[in-house]
Parts: structure tokens; C-alpha cells; sequence
């Protein structure tokens, strides 16, 4: 079966709040699926259903072909990781991860040797008698993994996993949830509102607004080619040109932006008519700088001054400021190894982009 | 300097105003009764533990407080845990409106409060003339001078001091946890006994505490809203002191009490620190 998790339809209503509006979604089995967005987007509202910890206010969800809409959390073959881990304070290591099965009467000794395997998969072994409070952050995170894992769920849900876990042991933690959704096939569904998090973990992402999905996609797909404004700017930066659609042609949309003081070339859905107001999104990565005006006369060509830049190690910051006005932000790569600076503050600069690089947005 | 100043503070306050005190009680209990001031001899003798063991009506008297207080702290218990979980899991705007209902009592005399519940629970008080307005009832019922009016009463007056303890260890208490426990398999009521209860048990054994033992000494309540049959050791003992002017066989009474109540806390923080040194 290839629709996994089917949700159709579904809403959350908290009083006169519309948390999550008519949401339809299939996730297929064995994805890691990350749902993207910032605080009160309707993300955790929609996880939580998932769980079964809140209750639809229209729309059915359904798992695996049976419908939970209505089932309590402990009917659901599905298992949560809590934001805040939730390890039980006053249980061992060991009595947390077996805490599952104990309340599935699994024979007591299934519960010890399946609680050996998970302490082996998650590298506990050694701390087993250990109560919580003397465990570090990252090991409680992995209290609360193994014991949502026990169960072999159909569905792990993981809120914000690594969100509490500083930048070293978050990277390192990244790859190991990857390998274990590899080893285990047990499909994935996070909550973040950090894109990196959600770039590097997930096959598919869910960027979420207000209640609803803007888009859903690839990684590569939603930060390429991002359908609207929101997403575009919500994964990584991105500069944009307020423009008037002034042809369609085979080569993408031609669009005149008084911003950039010419007309430009770019890549996007064919659903905007002559006339339409739209605008032209281009990653700051995708745009060189040089001291000389390029030759490839396809390219968007622009004239600009450095407003200011930052030395970042592999890579450098501009601000490029255009006649009109507008800063254009750009960054590249340090390849060459140098320590004079290739540019300095208020030297003339030609700024280029290839239009295959540039995607009409709408809004 | 000053640290250890403000430290010994207290415990020279103790030392004055509840060992000296105690010391005096202890040296009279051994004492006997005689005519004159003060009303006791300077001898000492065991002779009024002995009178107090071969009295069948003191053992009584104690059993029953213990067991009226025991009663009066589950009552507490049954009513005040839901009430503190309400409190503690209610928005915090509403929370502080809710814990300040439960301090308000505290604004009247406890004195006024209690003789209030003697105008609501007499013959014709407001309880039973409101039955019999409602036809439940064709004739008052006996509220007043029962046991059933000395519950009331303890439970009443002892409510907040079982419900603060709880509030304060329910309201750290991080939600997740009852979620992740239902999450895991448990029913809700499951999650409750796993989860909720043992953590909120530093809550509950204070409270308790807190309840028990001033109940068992309680003098006011049954002495007021409770029959004759009702005794209850601080009445006994205000009786010996006052009525008999039996100083020596009182401050006994006073003794054993102490010793009552001091031995199951004494249990109570072994049995706690044995726990502590399981858990590191």
C-alpha cells in the first residue's frame, strides 16, 4: 500500500482559532517526513492529532488503511517523541523503555531482551539503572527515542527532536535518527521550525502557514523552486524583484522590474498572464560578482556598489546596492586562499545571474 | 558571621519557646498532683503513664483521635487532589483567582468560622430547614453534636493546608508526562496511578502531614460540634488540665501525644531518606 498515512480534509478549530485548516496530506511508508513552519503554524496541532491527543474538528485521518480519527493515543499504533523528551523522572533508564510493553502485558521476559536491543541501539547500556536527572541532555534524548521505538510503531512521531540538544550533538544526533529510520523502516514524521533541521533529516517536507500546507515537497525541491513568497523566504534567504509579467515565452517568463531597472528572465508555474504583478526570487548563492562586466549575454546583468561584506571563512557575505536602490544579497564561495579582500566597501560591481537561476513567485 | 547568626536564629527560638516548654511539661508529667501553687509535688515518679496505660477510656480516646484524624486526612485528600489538579492545570490568570479562594478562609477567625457551621448544621439551622422546605425531610436531622459534624468541621478547617502541598508538587509536574504514559499504552486512568500519583507524592505526604497532625490534637472542633461520645484526646487533656486541675495526669496526656505523633514522622523521613540514597 503506497498511501501510508492519509489525511483528508482535516481542521482544528481551539474556540474561534482555526489551528489547521482543511489539511489533505499522504505520507508513504518508511518517509521521513518533516512538517516545516514557525511557532503557531498549526504544526504541533497537527502532530498531536497524529498522536491522537487531539481530536479533528472535521476531516478523517487515517493509518495504515484503518481510521483513528476518533481512536484514543492508546489504541494508536503510533508512538510520539516529546519536545521536552517527557522521560518519566522517577522510572530507571531501563523501566522508561520498557515502559510500553509493560502496558501491553508483554511477558516479562520478551520486555527484558527487547529492552537489551534498544539500550544496544541507542548506546545506553552502561546507564541503564540510571534515574533521568543523572543523565545529560542528549542521553535523555534517547531514554525518550528508545522508549517511543520499543513498541514498533507504524509511525514515529518526533516534536522539535533535536531542538533542546547544543549545535555539536545536534549534527552528530541528525545522522543517527536517519540511520535508525534506515535500520528500523519505521516511518518518520517530525515537527521542527528549523529548516536546516528539516533539509538534511527529511525525504519530504511540509512547509506550514497559518494553518495550512504552502507547499510540499523534496528538500532540493522546496528550496530550488519554491511556489510562493512564504516559502521562499522562510528556507534560507532569498532577494526578490517586484515585477510586472510582460511576455511567456519558451525560455521562462520575462518579467520587467522597475527594481532591477530591466527586464528579467525566469523560471516558474505557467499559470500568470500577461500584465500580473508578480516577483522574481533569486538565492543570494546563485548570483556572481565581478569587477568586470560579464560576457554570457543570456545572463540578467546588473550594476551595483558594495554596500558592505562579511568575511564568513568558506564563504563571503555582499551587499550589493543597485542604482535603484535596492540591496542585493550575495554569497560565494572563498576557493582561492587569500588574505587581501577581492572587494571593498563602495567598489563598482557587476552582479549576474543565469536565468534558469530565477523563479517567479506568487503570492 | 551573620550567616550563621540568621541560621542559629530559629533554632535558639526553638530551643526557648518549644524544647524549655517541653522540658517543663516532661518534668511535671512525673510529678504529683497536690493543693497549693504550683499544683504539682516536686517528686517523680512514672506513677501517671502507668495510671494512662491501666485506664481503658485513655486508649480509647487516643485510638479514636488517630482515627479520627486518619479519616479527616483521607476526606481531605479525596476532596483536595482533585481540587488542586483543577488549580493546577487551569490557565494562570484563573489559577491565581483559585488559590486565593482557597487562602480567603483565613480572613475570618477560625473560631467565627467554626460556629458558623454551627448555624448551618443545628436542629433548625439552615441545613435542615432547607431539607424540609424541599420535603426531603419531614423532621430536622441530628447534624449537630455527631461525629459526621466533627468531619465536617476537620475537613473544613484542614482543606487548604492539604490542598497547598498538592497544588505546589501538581502544578511542577510537566503535562508531557501524562501524555507520553497514554502515548505508551496506558488509559488514562492507568496514567494517573503510573505517573501523576508518584510524582505528586512529596505533595501528598506533606499535606497529610499537615492535616493529621494538628487534627489529632484538635481541641475546638469536637468540642464544639461534637456529642459527648465524640472524645477526642485534646479535649481529655483540656479537661485534666481545667476541669480536674490534674496537672501532672495532663501534662502526661501531652507527653504520650507528642510521641504519637513523633514517632510516624520519624518512620516517614527514614523511609524517605533510604529513597533518596536508592535513587543516586
Amino acid at each position: 500500500m503506497k498511501d501510508f498515512i492519509r489525511l483528508r480534509g482535516v481542521s482544528k478549530k481551539f474556540g474561534d482559532f482555526l489551528a489547521v485548516d482543511n489539511v489533505d496530506l499522504t505520507i508513504e511508508r518508511g518517509e521521513l517526513f518533516s512538517i516545516l513552519g514557525g511557532s503557531g503554524c498549526g504544526k504541533t496541532t497537527l502532530l498531536r492529532m497524529l498522536a491522537g491527543f487531539e481530536t479533528p474538528t472535521s476531516g478523517t485521518i487515517e493509518i495504515d488503511g484503518v481510521d483513528v480519527t476518533q481512536q484514543p493515543p492508546y489504541e494508536r499504533h503510533v508512538n510520539m517523541m516529546f519536545q521536552s523528551y517527557a522521560v518519566f523522572p522517577h522510572m530507571s533508564v531501563e523501566r522508561n523503555i520498557g515502559y510500553g510493553l509493560r502496558k501491553e502485558k508483554t511477558p516479562r521476559a520478551e520486555i527484558s531482551k527487547r529492552v537489551d536491543d534498544m539500550l544496544e541501539l541507542v548506546q545506553l547500556d552502561e546507564l541503564r539503572s540510571r534515574k533521568p536527572d543523572q543523565l545529560s541532555g542528549g542521553q535523555r534524548q534517547r531514554v525518550a527515542l528508545a522508549r517511543a521505538l520499543i513498541k514498533r510503531p507504524k509511525v514515529l512521531l518526533l516534536d522539535e527532536p533535536l531542538a533542546a540538544l547544543d549545535k555539536k550533538l545536534r549534527e552528530r544526533t541528525q545522522f543517527e535518527l536517519m540511520n535508525i529510520q534506515d535500520e528500523l523502516g519505521i516511518t518518520f514524521v517530525v515537527v521542527t521550525h528549523d529548516q536546516e533541521e528539516a533539509m538534511t533529516l527529511s525525504s519530504r517536507i511540509a512547509v506550514m502557514d497559518q494553518g495550512r500546507f504552502q507547499q510540499v515537497g523534496a528538500p532540493k525541491e522546496i528550496y530550488e523552486f519554491p511556489t510562493n513568497r512564504f516559502v521562499a523566504e522562510f528556507i534560507g534567504t532569498i532577494n526578490t524583484f517586484k515585477g510586472r509579467v510582460a511576455a511567456k515565452t519558451d525560455g521562462g517568463i520575462k518579467v520587467f522590474s522597475t527594481e532591477a531597472g530591466i527586464t528579467l528572465t525566469a523560471l516558474g508555474k505557467q499559470l500568470v498572464e500577461e500584465g500580473q504583478e508578480v516577483e522574481i526570487a533569486v538565492r543570494p548563492e546563485k548570483i556572481f560578482v565581478s569587477k568586470e562586466k560579464p560576457k554570457n549575454g543570456e545572463d540578467a546583468c546588473l550594476q551595483g556598489v558594495v554596500d558592505d561584506l562579511g568575511y564568513l571563512g568558506n564563504r563571503s557575505l555582499y551587499r550589493i546596492r543597485l542604482e535603484s536602490g535596492k540591496i542585493i544579497q550575495v554569497s560565494s564561495q572563498n576557493r582561492r586562499r587569500s588574505v587581501t579582500r577581492f572587494l571593498e566597501w563602495e567598489d563598482k560591481v557587476w552582479i549576474s545571474w543565469r536565468p534558469r537561476s530565477a523563479q517567479v513567485l506568487l503570492d | 558571621m551573620w550567616k550563621k547568626a540568621i541560621i542559629a536564629a530559629p533554632y535558639l527560638w526553638l530551643l526557648l519557646f518549644f524544647l524549655t516548654p517541653f522540658a517543663i511539661v516532661l518534668k511535671i508529667s512525673l510529678a504529683d498532683p497536690v493543693f497549693g501553687l504550683p499544683p504539682y509535688s516536686q517528686s517523680a515518679s512514672l506513677d501517671n503513664f502507668a495510671f494512662l496505660f491501666s485506664d481503658k477510656l485513655y486508649a480509647l480516646t487516643y485510638l479514636r483521635s488517630v482515627f479520627m484524624a486518619a479519616c479527616a486526612t483521607i476526606l481531605c485528600l479525596a476532596v483536595g487532589f482533585p481540587m488542586a489538579y483543577g488549580i493546577a492545570r487551569s490557565k494562570s490568570g484563573t489559577r491565581n483567582l483559585l488559590l486565593l479562594l482557597i487562602i480567603l478562609p483565613f480572613w475570618i477567625s477560625f473560631l467565627l468560622r467554626v460556629y458558623a457551621w454551627m448555624g448551618l448544621m443545628n436542629s433548625y439551622g439552615t441545613i435542615n430547614t432547607l431539607l424540609m422546605w424541599l420535603g426531603i425531610t419531614d423532621q430536622p436531622i441530628q447534624l449537630m453534636y455527631t461525629d459526621f459534624a466533627v468531619f465536617v468541621g476537620l475537613v473544613y478547617s484542614y482543606l487548604p493546608f492539604m490542598i497547598l502541598p498538592l497544588y505546589a508538587s501538581l502544578e511542577r509536574m510537566d503535562h508531557d508526562l501524562v501524555e507520553a504514559a497514554q502515548d505508551l499504552g496506558a488509559s488514562r486512568a492507568r496514567a494517573f496511578w503510573d505517573v501523576t500519583w508518584p510524582l505528586a507524592r512529596p505533595g501528598v505526604i506533606a499535606g497529610c502531614l499537615l492535616v493529621f497532625i494538628p487534627a489529632i490534637g484538635e481541641y475546638v472542633i469536637p468540642y464544639l460540634l461534637g456529642g459527648p461520645e465524640s472524645l477526642m484526646i485534646g479535649r481529655v487533656l483540656f479537661d485534666e488540665f481545667f476541669a480536674n486541675r490534674d496537672w501532672p495526669l495532663a501534662s502526661a496526656v501531652a507527653v504520650i501525644l507528642l510521641l504519637l505523633l513523633v514517632v510516624p514522622i520519624a518512620l516517614l523521613q527514614r523511609y524517605q531518606a533510604r529513597e533518596q540514597e536508592s535513587a543516586t
